[in-house]
């Protein structure tokens, strides 16, 4: 097997063995059911996820998204309040995202600051925003969106496939071809390899990185979106803490935090990982949902641990070449 | 072919860095289909050069002519249009990308707009046929062999115009075999009439593989030569000349001190890959030079010793007793310090005041609790920017904001104020201005007769023959010899260093 | 040339170079800002700089504002150690969701007050333990080590509450009053123990070798290694240092609230603390630490948001306000950026390529 495959084959490897442990110990667990409902449930997250997975990948972090989905929600919501068609709404707010993402891009590179810091101003910014159009959960009420809603496509067994989850496999499907057919998706790669060898290889750096955190927003955006619909509505505290959730399901993905290295797909398991395991806990019944913040933080660590062992071995090679 | 015009010539080439003359009227030129070899210590200039003929800088003063015709330089693109390309030493890719990728990085082919993988693959393929390299171009770049990594780099840089191969180091951590590869397919493109710079510091290599050697020092083009007429041991000589009256008029060191016990004894030191296996004896009172040509091992001895970079084999004793768990903090704690070459990566502390790099030696020593007094600090800074007349307007002005040679002389002042039993000196004097350098010389010898023992590596022979009792000489990473007492002459170290 | 050299060296300008070297004190920004900032609050509310005595206590805005920041203050304080050897904590957060539930947990178990506090801080340094452990011994990057903590952390302090039933959260201890909202010689109590911790980091930071040795380590940590620094202790330290400060403030918050709220107590602290080493000029490159400034940071913050809540804007704006000035803070502090500036006021026609 290649190298870039083995960590996505342990993230799915995972993912199987945590599905076939719920299948041993709870009945109706093995079913498309959950599957579907596992799809649905984190398609927002995952959403969010494919774009952070861009901007890991590029050695960058983003920790706005959760702030965002909560932004999105609420003007979406205010927007159909105010007589707009939700799709209409969506592609406004996606607008946003993708200018707003694109300023973010820009500042970190002109002033080289570092992104984390950049992010966590805009996650107070976008946070704060959301408070200002409402203090309430906001209903979203339009015929669209019962009709999102209610639309899905039925799976063998007795699961769907929910109108989410449809959105978030061709957010997917989407980001696959960016990241690994067209030629901004190498230069991610590039970047986070290696910066100042991409800048002489002739990458442009400034264009890329703009690029990258404008695919971020988009992809948060969309994912905030999504989040609206699914719960027909705008809440300003919708998406505490995603971003943890969503760079958490990277991670778990197989990409690696010092960039460079990371397959969008392996997102879609990583987050499914997390999914499964609230899932698990929730089948349970006995156990809270403490577990699942617990376990997600102690897989979190054996990832970024095999990661740190796989580098480690690598750079001791270079080391005592060079 | 021989009187052709040159594919490219430099005339009265200058070029100036604040405070440093990097390059000085240099007349330089490089024919179709030779391999021409670049020699040079650090600092002599070559970098320069390398970066104004690939467009990286441009000169002061000076003309660039390509096939006789004057040529504009003033981008890297635009030496790339002039057939010009680069291998940098660092592998300058990106590893983490597949072979592939790193080939293919600002041109894919693609297929209804689409990137298309197959055909990228293909011309990766193809490029490295160009240099009979035939690997699975689907793999990473950095899981491949350095050797692996410099021929893709190689193959990425030759374009089908390219007329102009500049080559940095390229062999600097290839083994003999990966060397004899490269230099067949350097061969190669020698028929193809592609002229070839090529820069190095191994001596056997250029004997092998070179037409022409030139040889840079202080900024200047000392000599251009035929390989077959250019005598080993004056290319040596060439390259660790030094024209400093103040330091050849200096009086010989005074008597060795008697054979007593050794301070300091490595026993069968080495690092796989790294250096070879040696011993060292230094004792108190002692100074003991490290002489060799860039590359040669000096710097990496001197790490080996001070336990900055862990040996894989043999251990070291002090003052009789063997050092257990070596690393820089048992060696400071023992009474061992370590100037490094590279002051700017490994030694000052630039954000820090002259004061607080100044005592951060001897404050280890001491340990985190046992907090030097201000007062005792404040004595300590003045004391030693009197000493070594450190040039600074107060004690409390951070170290970044000092010149080069008075960061060095901070860096020294660091370990001096530790009162060392044992200071290893990597290159005192690099980037030094006349005066200090003398003034480095004779402290040098003054705190050997004061009893402290010195290991001194240094790249400019005068020096090392100035103030060493004994000089243990290196090449290839191997210590090949040991001279002492009145066999330390310059000619003599350049004998061994040649081999002869 | 930079415009402070052109400005010290020209005699003539003589009380602008006296200007420029005040400018350069680290110091004035900071208290130009709070000052402002005050200055402002004073014309909005007449009786903001009144101080009473009520009932025996020190009573006035000016009392509140300290009061207030005092949680933000102890963890910006860790997080400026950490800072300065470039690293980050994000954790601080959910450390102090931990200490909040150990406290509910001994207490319920009745353990004696003094035991509790102990067990609390101990669960506190014993996160700062797992996360220095990873920097420094696995050499993680900081943002990511702490990440694990800060995304677990929280879902530890939950099961901790499990351990008693955690049926009811809340306690009630005339100790933890007493130190958190309680008074002492007309003051509030809590500031003691800010003044407390602050004067040990001083102390620890100051008058021994260890806030050298952290600068160093930040500074340049090749250099300090050559310079026989032990770096992965010195890391490991700082995390500690950073557990015991978010332990501290964790006892302060949960003394407060009566409660133990894994979700929200502490909540987005680390970004307080970070934007107050910002607003102190500690780089986040690492390489200096600022304790004093760092209090002022933390100061400016609260002030900032009393100033809101007394201005009758709706508190919600208070984040988005602190997101700009941590966005102005950060440009000003860009070298980047201030280049850029100083070229486009340069006059025009001398562009670089």
């Amino acid at each position: 097997m290649k190298e870039r495959y083995i960590p996505i084959a342990g993230t799915i490897f995972v993912f199987i063995a945590l599905f076939l442990t719920g299948g041993a110990l709870y009945k109706h667990f093995l079913s498309t059911l959950v599957l579907g409902d596992l799809l649905a449930d984190n398609a927002f997250i995952i959403i969010a996820a494919i774009g952070t997975t861009f901007v890991i990948i590029s050695g960058g972090i983003d920790l706005s998204i959760g702030s965002m989905i909560g932004f999105v929600g609420v003007v979406m919501a205010g927007l159909v309040g105010h007589g707009w068609h939700p799709l209409a709404a969506a592609a406004a707010m996606i607008a946003f995202g993708v200018l707003y993402g694109g300023i973010v891009g820009w500042i970190i590179d002109i002033c080289d600051i570092q992104p984390f810091i950049i992010t966590l101003a805009g996650l107070f910014l976008l946070r704060g925003s959301c408070f200002m159009v409402s203090l309430d959960s906001v209903p979203i009420k339009h015929s669209f969106v019962d009709a999102f809603s209610a639309w899905r496509i039925p799976l063998p067994g007795s699961g769907f496939l929910t109108s989410s989850a449809i959105v978030m496999l061709l957010a997917l499907l989407a980001g696959v071809v960016i990241a690994h057919f067209t030629r901004f998706g190498t230069n991610v790669y590039a970047l986070g390899g290696d910066r100042t060898s991409a800048a002489l290889m002739g990458v442009p750096i400034r264009r890329t990185t703009v690029m990258i955190y404008a695919l971020g927003g988009f992809y948060s955006a969309l994912g905030g979106v999504i989040y609206a619909l699914y719960t027909a509505s705008g809440y300003p505290l919708a998406g505490s803490g995603v971003e943890l959730d969503a760079i958490a399901a990277v991670v778990l993905g197989g990409t690696l935090l010092t960039g460079g290295v990371g397959l969008v797909v392996g997102t879609l398991f990583g987050g499914l990982i997390s999914g499964l395991i609230a899932t698990i806990i929730d089948f349970d019944g006995t156990l809270t949902s403490a577990w699942a913040r617990v376990v997600v933080g102690l897989l979190l660590f054996l990832f970024i641990l095999a990661q740190r062992t796989l580098i480690g071995t690598r750079n001791a090679l270079r080391q005592s070449i060079g | 072919m021989e009187d052709a015009v040159p594919r490219i010539a430099m005339v009265g080439v200058s070029k100036s860095f604040p405070g440093v003359r990097a390059l000085e009227s240099v007349d330089f030129c490089l024919r179709a289909g030779e391999v021409h070899a670049l020699l040079g210590e650090n600092g002599a200039g070559k970098s320069t050069l390398i970066k104004i003929m690939t467009g990286a800088l441009r000169q002061d003063a000076g003309e660039i002519r390509i096939d006789g015709r004057p040529a504009t330089l003033d981008s890297p693109a635009a030496a790339r249009t002039h057939g010009i390309s680069t291998v940098y030493q660092e592998v300058n890719l990106v590893p983490t990308l597949s072979v592939t990728k790193n080939l293919t990085l600002e041109r894919q082919p693609r297929r209804f707009g689409l990137i298309s993988w197959r055909d990228a693959a293909k011309r990766a393929r193809e490029r490295l046929a160009r240099l009979s390299v035939d690997i699975d171009v689907e793999r990473p770049l950095g899981a491949y062999s350095v050797a692996i990594q410099q021929l893709v780099a190689i193959a990425r840089a030759l374009e089908e115009d390219t007329r102009v191969l500049v080559l940095d180091e390229p062999t600097a951590s290839l083994d003999a075999r990966e060397v004899e590869l490269l230099f067949q397919i350097l061969r190669d493109l020698k028929r193809q009439n592609i002229a070839i710079l090529f820069i190095t510091h191994f001596i056997d290599q250029v004997y092998r593989i070179a037409d022409r050697i030139s040889v840079l020092r202080n900024g200047r083009l000392v000599r251009t030569a035929a390989a077959v007429e250019l005598h080993r041991l004056e290319l040596i000589s060439l390259m660790l000349g030094r024209e400093l009256e103040a330091v050849d008029s200096a009086p010989p060191p005074a008597a060795a001190p008697a054979a007593g016990e050794p301070l300091l004894a490595a026993e069968g030191l080495g690092r796989r890959r790294y250096m070879g296996v040696f011993d060292l004896v230094i004792r108190a009172g002692e100074v003991v030079g490290l002489a060799g040509l860039l590359g040669s091992g000096r710097t990496e001895t001197a790490k080996l010793v001070f336990g900055a970079v862990r040996s894989d084999t043999g251990r070291v004793r002090f003052k009789g007793r063997p050092i257990t768990a070596r690393s820089p903090r048992r060696s400071v704690r023992l009474g061992i310090g370590f100037c490094p070459e590279n002051r700017k990566a490994e030694g000052i502390i630039s954000e820090l005041s002259v004061r607080e790099n100044i005592v951060l030696a001897m404050q280890t020593k001491r340990g985190w609790l046992r907090r030097l007094p201000v007062d005792e600090q404040n004595r300590l800074a003045s004391e030693m920017i009197n000493v070594l007349a450190i040039a600074t307007s107060d004690a409390e002005k951070p170290v970044g904001q000092l010149s080069g040679g008075n960061q060095q002389k901070v860096i020294l002042a660091r370990w001096l104020a530790s009162k060392p039993r044992l200071l290893i000196l990597d290159e005192p004097t690099r980037g030094i201005d006349v005066g200090a350098h003398a003034e480095i010389v004779a402290l040098i010898r003054r705190l050997c007769k004061e009893g402290m023992a010195l290991l001194v590596a240094s790249s400019e022979l005068e020096e090392i023959v100035a103030v060493s009792h004994r000089v243990a000489v290196l090449r290839d990473r191997c210590h090949v010899g040991e001279i002492a007492g009145a066999g330390v002459t310059r000619e003599n170290i350049v004998r061994m260093i040649a081999g002869g | 040339m930079s415009r402070e050299h052109t400005n010290s060296v020209g005699l003539t300008a003589y009380p602008r170079a006296v200007l420029v070297r005040l400018a350069e004190k680290r110091a004035v920004w900071p208290l130009l800002a709070l000052a402002l900032i005050l200055v402002v609050d004073g014309f909005i509310s007449p009786e903001f700089f009144s101080i009473r005595i009520v009932e025996g206590h020190l009573f006035g805005s000016l009392v509140d504002v300290v009061y207030r920041s005092m949680p933000t203050a102890v963890v910006a304080l860790g997080m400026a150690v950490v800072i300065g050897t470039k690293g980050i904590d994000l954790s601080v957060g959910a450390v102090i969701a931990i200490c909040g539930a150990m406290i509910t947990w001994r207490l319920h178990m009745g353990d004696p007050p003094l035991i509790v506090l102990g067990a609390a801080l101990a669960a506190a340094l014993l996160c700062g333990l797992w996360n220095g452990l990873l920097v420094a011994l696995l050499d993680i990057q900081p943002i990511v080590a702490t990440l694990i903590l800060m995304v677990s952390g929280r879902g530890i302090a939950q099961m901790i509450n499990l351990l008693y039933g955690g049926t009811d959260p809340s306690f009630s201890s005339d100790f933890f009053a007493a130190i958190s909202t309680g008074h002492l010689a007309m003051l509030p109590s809590r500031l003691f123990v800010g003044a407390g911790i602050f004067a040990l980091l001083w102390l620890l930071m100051r008058r021994t070798a260890f806030g050298l040795f952290v600068e160093a380590v930040g500074g340049n940590a090749a250099a300090a290694d050559l310079a026989g620094i032990d770096a992965k202790m010195i890391k490991l330290a700082a995390y500690l240092v950073s557990g015991l400060c978010a332990g501290l403030a964790g006892v302060v918050i949960t003394a407060d609230t009566h409660t133990s709220d894994p979700v929200s107590a502490g909540l987005y602290i680390e970004l307080d603390a970070i934007l107050a080493v910002v607003i102190g000029g500690g780089s986040l490159a690492g390489g200096r630490v600022y304790l004093g400034l760092t209090l002022l940071g933390a100061l400016i913050i609260q002030s900032l948001t009393t100033s809101i809540l007394m201005s009758g804007v709706p508190p919600e704006y208070n984040l988005v306000v602190k997101a700009l000035v941590v966005l102005i803070v950060l440009l000003l502090q860009s070298h980047k950026f201030r280049a850029r500036i100083r070229r486009s006021a340069r006059p025009a026609g001398k562009h670089l390529p």
